[in-house]
């Protein structure tokens, strides 16, 4: 009983559900504001995102008539518990080095599983821009998710060699490492810092909600709560991606002292880096985004990984 | 006050319906997000889609191709919501009153489809960014 209450814990208060949210929120104010101040401007005030999903709480809620209304309202519901747990499962590594062999497997199907529900969400909404939208989300999807993968592949044999044998799959081995002091670990740091980005859905990837061209795309139709449920989704993924980044690549965040605030200052680099690269790029087009991740990103880590199986075989860590 | 009303008056997004509008008022509207006034530091937002707006900003006369779609973007916009008529012509047509084309002024229009609707008049050829803000600001005040 109380181990069940403690896993409830986990899962509702800290770290996962609440801890993520607050966390995500003020994330989300940086994200604005560092971009406000790049463009000379104020920007919003600190509390602004929690303003937004409170007043996004208290409206009204249409579901538009030909939707297909269950999958229309399940969807939000479904990317939100594929990003909660997401985020429980990394804290809980982070924070008590509880894992289990394969997370990273785990993990990488859990990071599609909100692309996967705004897919299901929009295309049920009903509405000839939340096709478009849709369309161009699951490319977006399908060119990214390979380079990401190829990624961690990269990652996997860099610390196969370092790690005890039979643990290669497990977070805690792998962020014990910082696989991007490497040529082949910055190669593919480079590569999936991009993918995040796509997955995020920021600037010059955010093809599928472009603003003023489909008019907010995949969820135009989406109001009230439910529009709350997907920014609260958003708020969370920018806490868990690029924690995923950090723990895949940069050496993981520590538990105390003066490592835990190293590993913070890893999170927001990460998270600066994402700001700079919305920040200063035009959007791309469909087919640009596809050649970007399967030409360019492809080649890249294609090397990257012939760079890192030499490395291995050699003994030389730098590679 | 209630905590909608409360976090509705500090997160407007706004969403820019023109209904014949010169242009001239549109780009005053654009004006507002740039770094001189930049309305982002009160929380107002322009979105892409009426159904995430808390005000429709509405420009020009309502011609008689635009008042249908104006009606059906104001039945899109999740209530609560304020109606901005910005410009003259939006308030009480213009100098475009009694010409063929126009079935407005703006109120008229929405007013059809909702008696009770809250609607707000910021005059000016074009109104100044300074203008509309004050606008907005009086707006919520009653709310």
């Amino acid at each position: 009983m109380t181990e069940a209450l403690q896993n409830l814990f986990w899962i509702l208060i800290f770290p996962g559900f609440l801890f993520t949210i607050v966390l995500g929120l003020a994330a989300c104010w940086i994200v604005r504001k560092v971009s406000a101040l790049v463009q000379w401007r104020v920007g919003p005030p600190l509390f602004q995102p929690f303003y937004d999903v409170m007043k996004l709480m208290g409206k009204e809620t249409l579901i538009p008539q030909d939707a297909q209304r269950t999958v229309f309202i399940g969807a939000p519901l479904v990317g939100l518990a594929g990003v909660l747990l997401l985020s429980t499962m990394l804290w809980r590594i982070t924070l008590a080095e509880s894992d289990f062999v394969g997370d990273v497997i785990v993990a990488i199907y859990l990071m599609i599983l909100p692309s996967l529900a705004l897919i299901l969400g929009s295309s049920a909404s009903a509405n000839p821009h939340a096709t478009i939208g849709t369309s161009r989300e699951m490319k977006l999807v399908m060119g990214y998710e390979l380079p990401l993968v190829l990624a961690f592949v990269v990652v996997i044999i860099k610390t196969a060699s370092l790690v005890e044998p039979g643990r290669q799959l497990s977070l805690v081995a792998i962020a014990q490492n910082a696989p991007v002091l490497s040529i082949s670990g910055m190669l593919a740091f480079l590569a999936s810092l991009l993918c995040i980005q796509a997955k995020l859905g920021f600037v010059p990837f955010d093809i599928a909600e472009s603003e003023t061209e489909v008019a907010s795309g995949i969820i135009i139709e989406y109001s009230g709560p439910l529009l709350a449920i997907w920014k609260i989704m958003q708020a969370m993924m920018l806490v868990a991606l690029p924690l995923f980044l950090v723990m895949v690549f940069l050496g993981g965040i520590g538990r105390s002292g003066w490592s835990l605030v190293w590993g913070i200052g890893k999170y927001v680099l990460v998270l600066v880096l994402i700001i700079l690269i919305k920040n200063t790029n035009p959007r791309l087009r469909i087919d640009q985004a596809m050649k970007f991740f399967w030409v360019y990103c492809g080649i890249a880590l294609v090397a990257a990984i012939i760079l890192a199986s030499i490395g291995n075989y050699y003994g030389i860590n730098w590679l | 006050m209630s905590w909608k009303i409360w976090s509705l008056k500090k997160s407007v997004w706004v969403f820019h319906v023109n209904t014949g509008a010169c242009n001239n008022c549109d780009i005053e509207i654009v004006n507002l997000l740039t770094p001189k006034y930049d309305v982002e530091r009160f929380g107002i937002r322009l979105v892409g889609s009426p159904r995430h707006a808390d005000a429709l900003l509405v420009t020009g006369v309502v011609t008689a191709q635009a008042a249908g779609r104006l009606r059906e973007v104001y039945r899109q916009t999740s209530k609560p919501c304020v109606v901005f008529c910005v410009g003259a012509c939006a308030n009480h047509t213009g100098i475009f009153n009694g010409a063929y084309h126009v079935v407005g002024p703006v109120d008229k229009i929405i007013r059809e489809v909702d008696p009770k609707a809250i609607i707000a008049y910021v005059p000016g050829c074009p109104p100044k960014p300074e203008a509309m803000i004050s606008g907005v600001v009086k707006a919520l005040s009653v709310l």
